[in-house]
């Protein structure tokens, strides 16, 4: 047995861990620190390969027998397919600037989530299979061989990389772990490796509707139920037009906006945005999910996911496309959409109805983003806003990583929100926080597993430090955020590392403010709270419809 | 060496002992994260170290001059709210507040070898070890605060549709307990 150290050996103590070569060191398949195995029933319904039972906790992941030969023909096809990543694999200089950038890095303190490090996974098979010094030298050279321990790496941390890029926007050469992470989780799923939150998300989406599995029905009552909502809050009932042909404008939305708290009161101020508008639109049950978890696995499935916002586009005959406070979706669309299946020739270049603005920038996927929509109309007056029904908000302004890294929307958002909150109710975080530089919420690319919190508590952390300086400097009390997951996991993050911060939509708060004729006086929010300095009318009136 | 003397020196050195003691909590990292941990000062560009920073500094003038229970509770969970979550066993996590045993020890280490352990030392050390037990509900809290979320997040989840259905209100309301966690 081991001796106890003696109070006087503390001093001499080291608690530093052995500093092992980094190919050395095996992950540990922990409860809390990966995501769970993919169950076969989802690979089934997506014509997957290799559905079978099995267990990240098992020695034995039951990979196919030719695994090894599945994996290396697939990414020596990937990079003959896509120079940039041949380009990644052979240009990174270890400058280490990317080093620290990483929140999964910041939370965790694991090395391995150094995006440099991380890319070395896949780098090493780079060098091996592929560089003639790493085929002689082997692990001299940095190349190692592939073996089922590499895959359960990658495994490992490749789930540990929420894709959110922001590695990217440090390094001097553009590198984009986000790249080299969904191929590389591509070529896992080559081999039956996937994880159960994504393929259950997929498999419902292809075959039911959207990631959450909702059939049509629920999802129209759902809406429902959010027109009545409004009206009890607003004295409007909007219109809610499901699946109807010959509109103008189909609109789509991710399924957290009408399953999940809080997102579903931006939902509400969707529908009350366009009944104000008295917008020529349609929602579809069949293109019922704007969010995208089939790129989290594959090109392939993210491509079939994706084809259905265009089927439904033409089926309904409209002229083009509106999407909802989405994250990844506008990544989807944005950088993947037109080239998986475009050119969508049969929709018009989108043109507001109500101020003319022709969107240039939807040229070719004839998709609109709901904050350019609403930003423009706010520009053209064409809102009555009264930003004191947000008075009891005050707001900071989290930049979700795909809308801000993968396609620009900074300006929008922010200006939506000066024009819906009352002056001095809008802070923004320290700057090397927001807009490009923004931290992950740690829980974007599929990681909203409920087994995987620990992940996701640490690599939210970076965001959730900066929001509690504001919350403390400036009495921060909400989270404004155009995100779908984030609205899903910031909650938790909060609760965890900021008590008493709440999260919202920025249409949710848009909805607060429209000014409707007709309406009734408003006494409470969308969430049915009290509004500043109607607390007792909003009692009274509470009493009435509960 | 008197009682006074040791808190005065211990008060004088602050500095030296808050800096070995950060280190020592940041070797209990692997060295790439630990030469980060040290190398990073600006605080949201390296939260944990700054937590941990604001955390150890609050605790030391705990050990020194007294302070409230929830007070000191409110510095050490500064610390162990990461490091709960992180990739240590409990023993791990909470390693650091014996780290600033051997913090001071080091500081102290010529008049050791000179003239033996100082008394008073001792009695630092079993406020240290008081400390110590603070951390262990501290710990507690943090770990049963992670089930709570998990529970609350599967609810969060479908809250929509119960709400439809008229199962749960608020959120928000901590005591709701329309719905129990293992109705899912
Ligand atoms: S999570 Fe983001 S910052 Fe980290 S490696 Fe992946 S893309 Fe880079
Ligand atoms: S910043 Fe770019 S070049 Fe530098 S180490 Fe990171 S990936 Fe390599």
């Amino acid at each position: 047995m081991a001796a106890i150290p003696k109070p006087e050996e503390l001093a001499n103590i080291s608690f530093r861990p052995p500093g092992r070569k980094w190919m050395d060191t095996k992950p540990e398949f922990k409860e809390g620190t990966h995501c769970h195995a993919a169950a076969p029933k989802w690979l089934e319904w997506l014509d997957y390969p290799f559905p079978r039972s099995w267990s990240t906790y098992d020695e034995d992941w039951k990979l196919p027998k030719n695994w090894k030969e599945i994996f290396l023909v697939g990414f020596n096809d990937r990079l003959n397919k896509y120079r940039s990543l041949r380009l990644f694999m052979d240009i990174c200089v270890r400058c280490g600037a990317c080093a620290d950038k990483c929140q999964f890095f910041l939370g965790t303190g694991d090395p391995k989530n150094m995006p440099v490090l991380r890319a070395e996974l896949m780098r090493s098979l780079y060098r091996r299979y592929h560089t003639t010094a790493g085929k002689i030298l082997g692990r001299l050279a940095g190349a190692r061989e592939l073996t089922e321990d590499v895959v359960k790496e990658l495994y490992y941390y490749l789930y540990q990389c929420s894709e959110c890029r922001r590695c990217s926007a440090f390094c001097p050469y553009g590198i984009d772990m986000a790249d080299i992470t969904i191929l590389g989780r591509e070529l896992l799923s080559s081999i039956g490796l996937g994880i159960e939150w994504a393929m259950a998300s997929v498999g419902s989406c292809f075959k039911i509707g959207s990631h959450i599995g909702s059939p049509p029905h629920a999802f129209k009552d759902m809406l429902e139920f959010f027109a009545d909502e409004c009206e009890v809050v607003t004295g409007i009932r909007p219109r809610v037009p499901v699946n109807e042909k010959g509109h103008e404008i189909l609109f789509i939305m991710p399924s957290g906006d009408y399953f999940a708290d809080p997102g579903t009161f931006n939902c509400m101020g969707y529908l009350l945005l366009f009944e104000y508008l008295d917008l020529d639109y349609t929602i579809s049950t069949f293109a019922a999910e704007g969010g995208n978890f089939g790129y989290f696995i594959s090109h392939e499935m993210g491509k079939r996911l994706n084809a259905k916002f265009y089927a439904e586009a033409k089926r309904l005959g409209v002229k083009w496309i509106l999407g909802g406070e989405c994250g990844h979706m506008w990544r989807v669309i944005n950088q993947y959409m037109d080239t998986w299946n475009g050119p969508a020739d049969f929709l018009e270049e989108p043109v507001s109805p109500i101020t003319g603005t022709k969107f240039e920038n939807a040229k070719s996927t004839k998709m609109v983003h709901i904050c350019e929509f609403t930003a423009d109309l706010i520009k053209h007056g064409k809102l009555n806003l009264d930003p004191s029904r947000n008075a009891h908000i005050v707001l900071t302004f989290h930049d979700s990583c795909n809308p801000a890294r993968a396609m620009g929307l900074l300006e929008e958002p922010r200006y939506i929100i000066k024009n819906v909150l009352p002056p001095g109710h809008f802070y923004e975080m320290p700057e090397n926080t927001i807009r490009e530089k923004n931290f992950c919420c740690g829980s974007g690319s599929g990681f909203n597993a409920d087994e995987y919190l620990p992940i996701r508590l640490r690599g939210g952390f970076p965001r959730a430090s900066a929001v509690r300086y504001v919350h403390e400097k400036y009495g921060v009390n909400h989270v404004g955020m155009i995100c779908a997951i984030d609205r899903a996991v910031f909650p938790p993050l909060m609760d965890y590392w900021v008590p008493g911060v709440d999260i919202t939509g920025i249409h949710e708060l848009v909805g607060n403010a429209l000014v409707f004729p007709g309406e009734r006086e408003r006494v409470v929010d969308l969430r049915k709270r009290p509004l500043k300095g109607k607390e007792k009318e909003a009692e009274k009136f509470l009493e009435e419809v509960m | 060496m008197t009682r006074m003397d040791l808190q005065g020196f211990l008060s004088e050195k602050r500095h030296l002992v808050l800096e070995r003691w950060l280190n020592l909590i940041f070797e209990t990292y692997p060295p790439e994260t630990a030469r980060f941990l040290k190398r990073e000062k600006d605080r949201f560009a390296n939260p944990v170290a700054y937590e941990f920073h604001e955390g150890i500094k609050g605790i030391y003038e705990a050990l020194l001059y007294g302070m409230e229970p929830d007070r000191v509770s409110y510095f050490l969970d500064r610390v162990i709210s990461i490091r709960a979550i992180q990739d240590f066993l409990p023993s791990g996590a909470l390693t650091f507040i014996f780290l600033l045993k051997t913090a001071i020890r080091k500081e102290l280490e010529k008049e050791i070898r000179e003239k033996g352990v100082p008394e008073e030392l001792l009695e630092i050390e079993s406020r240290i070890d008081g400390l110590a037990l603070l951390c262990f509900d501290v710990y507690m809290r943090r770990r049963e605060k992670l089930y709570e979320l998990r529970v609350d997040e599967v609810k969060r989840r479908v809250s929509g549709l119960l709400r439809m259905a008229g199962l749960v209100v608020d959120l928000d309301q901590k005591n709701n307990k329309e719905v129990k966690a293992n109705e899912f």
